[in-house]
């Protein structure tokens, strides 16, 4: 596991940001591609660097489905679950995916490796079912090639 | 000769990396003299990864041409579909909004000028604020997001309004599903954003502007920012745009996975750095939007659409369309059919033309069902409602919207009852919390149909008058708008909500 953030880091990226208007959602951004989750310790820096309450930072944090609590696995698949990918047949092969894997939506593998997490339309609904597997997209999933594209992970 | 193959997300889905890799090292292995250029998508994504070969004779396509097909590609053992523009789908469009999408380099502000780009905002730097704004009424330009406000009356009210900072804010928060087309233009023309942005700016008196746009876009954000500083560079953008003395610079931004952000003042919030709740409205954002300033919000389409608009004049662009419904308008055909992509067209043409002939029917092969029509918020119409031209109004009337344009299509075996119980579940997750009937309505509209589906038929009329109180009662469209899918899915196929079902899905 990665070393707790200090202090110092956090105060570095807020710094980057603080001149931008509307500066939060870029800071919270910032945090997670560097620690790959929101340390809970950054959020009284946040509030404190831009005059805000603790409360209302965790509420925008709470607010979106992007920011997470806790690192995720090494690698994060996000399967699409909205209407067009429904009309290919996104749903059972979801379901495939999950029970290969032994997860539910939003676990991660025991060993760590990957975290399976729903996102609402990739903008590929006309190559439906489509996935993104750390920001690489892909289209016309289907169970054998989702298949391959796991087992090539580390 | 010239290679080129697109570098859209929906290409790069299919593996047009790879392609572009292996047409790469074949060129340097057989020592041709050949160049590979990266593109936009011409929309035809169930040809991608589309290759098209110029050897002097024009731009002869191939597809889908997959990595280990490029040496008999090259070798010229595979069969062309003929010039690109002369396949059917292609041929029957009208491009004004996406000419150059797939046609040029995206990040090549040569390539941009050189097919027509800049002369827009270098006619707009001549004009008067009041002449731009005008220009933008007599197009007759609505907005592309879904609401079809016309876009030069929302500019006037900005225009008109006394402050010392104004802001355009484009609506890149494109989360319905089955839409693509702000995606598609971020990646394959960005520039064409850009352009218009500036000439909104000019009209209105704003002098920076704000693209916010999804999380799930990340090959959309890296040209977009790329292309911010190459116009930045050029002096596109900046303190003085083209040496007029005018100023515009703007920024990309990111959501965080929250579809109501797609709401304009849900947007707003979100941009400030607040949660993505909705603001009652009045006060209008054109009045007081981003930090309480007066300010465009349009959407991608919108924008993009204005550079063409003063290119050829608004009367050039007004000729196209379908009464109120003018101009050109890019219909993004998705989910189950056979030739999926984006086809831009002049309002008018019948929805049935566009899923069975223009797309060609399901891809599964099955008779189509039923075609859900401008995102999760949009009506569901069965084969009966195909006749219906496209135009905003003429939905209206049959208890649709176009919304952002996109349509999803099914085949017969598209479980409906599934379909409203999901577009309720979808609303649920998504509410933004503000207003009673979307935050509770939604999950009260999601047992409803559960009782339904174990087999209670009385619970319809609750489902009814429950969708009757969402829409009346809800702040914004995602409250306002979930009972479309729902009361359409239940008028159009009353039988599958029946009640006699199991509930076991």
């Amino acid at each position: 596991m990665d070393p707790q953030p200090t202090a110092e880091e956090i105060r570095e990226i807020l710094g980057k940001h603080l001149h931008l208007e509307g500066p939060l959602l870029p800071i919270l951004h910032d945090l997670q591609d560097t620690f790959g989750y929101l340390p809970q310790e950054a959020v009284p820096q946040i509030a404190g660097a831009l005059n805000l309450s603790v409360a209302e930072v965790t509420g925008v944090i709470s607010f979106y489905h992007d920011f997470r609590k806790a690192p995720a696995g090494r690698h994060v698949l996000k399967l699409c679950r909205a209407e067009a990918c429904q009309s290919m047949g996104s749903d059972a092969l979801a379901d495939r995916v999950l029970s290969l894997l032994g997860v539910d939506w939003h676990g991660t593998t025991t060993d760590g490796r990957i975290t399976v997490e729903p996102v609402y339309c990739l903008g590929l609904c006309a190559c439906a079912p489509a996935a993104m597997l750390d920001g690489r997209v892909h289209g016309a999933l289907t169970e054998a090639k989702a298949t391959k594209i796991l087992e090539a992970l580390a | 000769m010239k290679i080129y193959v697109s570098r859209d997300s929906a290409a790069k889905a299919f593996g047009a990396d790879e392609v572009a890799e292996a047409l790469q090292e074949e060129i340097v292995a057989r020592g041709l003299r050949a160049e590979v250029i990266r593109t936009g998508s011409r929309g035809m994504v169930w040809l991608e990864p589309l290759v098209e070969i110029d050897a002097g004779r024009g731009r002869m396509a191939y597809g889908p041409v997959s990595a280990e097909e490029v040496p008999a590609l090259l070798d010229g053992n595979i069969d062309s579909l003929g010039l690109t523009e002369e396949i059917p789908f292609f041929a029957r469009q009208t491009r004004l909004t996406f000419a150059r999408c797939g046609l040029t380099d995206p990040l090549s502000l040569a390539d941009y000028e050189a097919h027509g780009g800049l002369a827009g905002l270098r006619r707009a730097l001549e004009l008067s604020a009041e002449a731009i704004v005008d220009e933008v009424k007599t197009s007759g330009l609505r907005g592309r997001g879904g609401a079809g406000f016309p876009t030069g009356i929302k500019w006037d009210t900005v225009r008109m309004a006394h402050a010392d900072q104004k802001y355009i804010v484009c609506n890149a928060d494109e989360g319905d599903s089955g839409t693509f087309a702000d995606r598609m233009i971020m990646e394959g023309d960005p520039f064409t954003l850009i352009e218009g942005m500036v000439i909104a700016g000019l009209g209105t008196g704003a002098t920076r502007g704000y693209v916010y746009t999804r999380s799930e876009y990340p090959d959309a954000i890296e040209v977009m920012e790329e292309a911010v500083q190459i116009a930045r560079a050029a002096g596109v953008l900046g303190p003085d745009v083209l040496g007029s003395g005018r100023a515009f610079d703007m920024e990309i931004r990111m959501g965080a996975g929250a579809y109501v952000c797609g709401e304009e003042t849900s947007l707003l919030n979100s941009l400030e750095g607040k949660r993505g709740v909705v603001r009652a409205k009045p006060p209008l954002p054109a009045l007081e939007g981003f930090l309480g300033r007066p300010t465009v919000v349009n959407n991608v389409i919108s924008l993009a659409t204005v550079p063409v608009i003063f290119e050829k004049g608004a009367a050039f662009y007004a000729e196209f369309g379908l009464g109120r419904s003018k101009g050109t308008i890019p219909i993004q055909i998705a989910g189950n059919v056979a030739h999926g992509g984006l086809f831009e067209t002049a309002f008018g043409m019948p929805l049935g033309t566009l899923v069975n002939d223009i797309g060609g029917g399901t891809a599964s092969g099955r008779p189509v069902k039923a075609v859900q029509i401008g995102g999760p918020l949009g009506a569901y119409f069965g084969q009966e409602k195909f006749d219906t031209p496209f135009g905003y109004e003429d939905f209206d009337v049959q208890g649709g919207l176009i919304g952002h344009a996109g349509l999803v299509v099914f085949d017969d075996s598209a479980d409906m009852m599934k379909m409203a119980r999901f577009a309720m579940e979808f609303c649920a997750v998504e509410s933004c919390g503000k207003c009673t009937p979307c935050r509770i309505g939604a999950v009260r509209g999601v047992e409803t149909l559960d009782r339904i589906a174990a087999g209670d038929g009385a619970a319809v009329e609750l489902l009814t008058d429950l969708c009757e109180t969402m829409k009346d009662g809800s702040l914004c469209a995602l409250g306002g708008f979930t009972p479309y899918p729902v009361l359409s899915a239940l008028e159009t196929f009353p039988e599958e909500f029946a009640g006699t079902r199991e509930a076991a899905e």
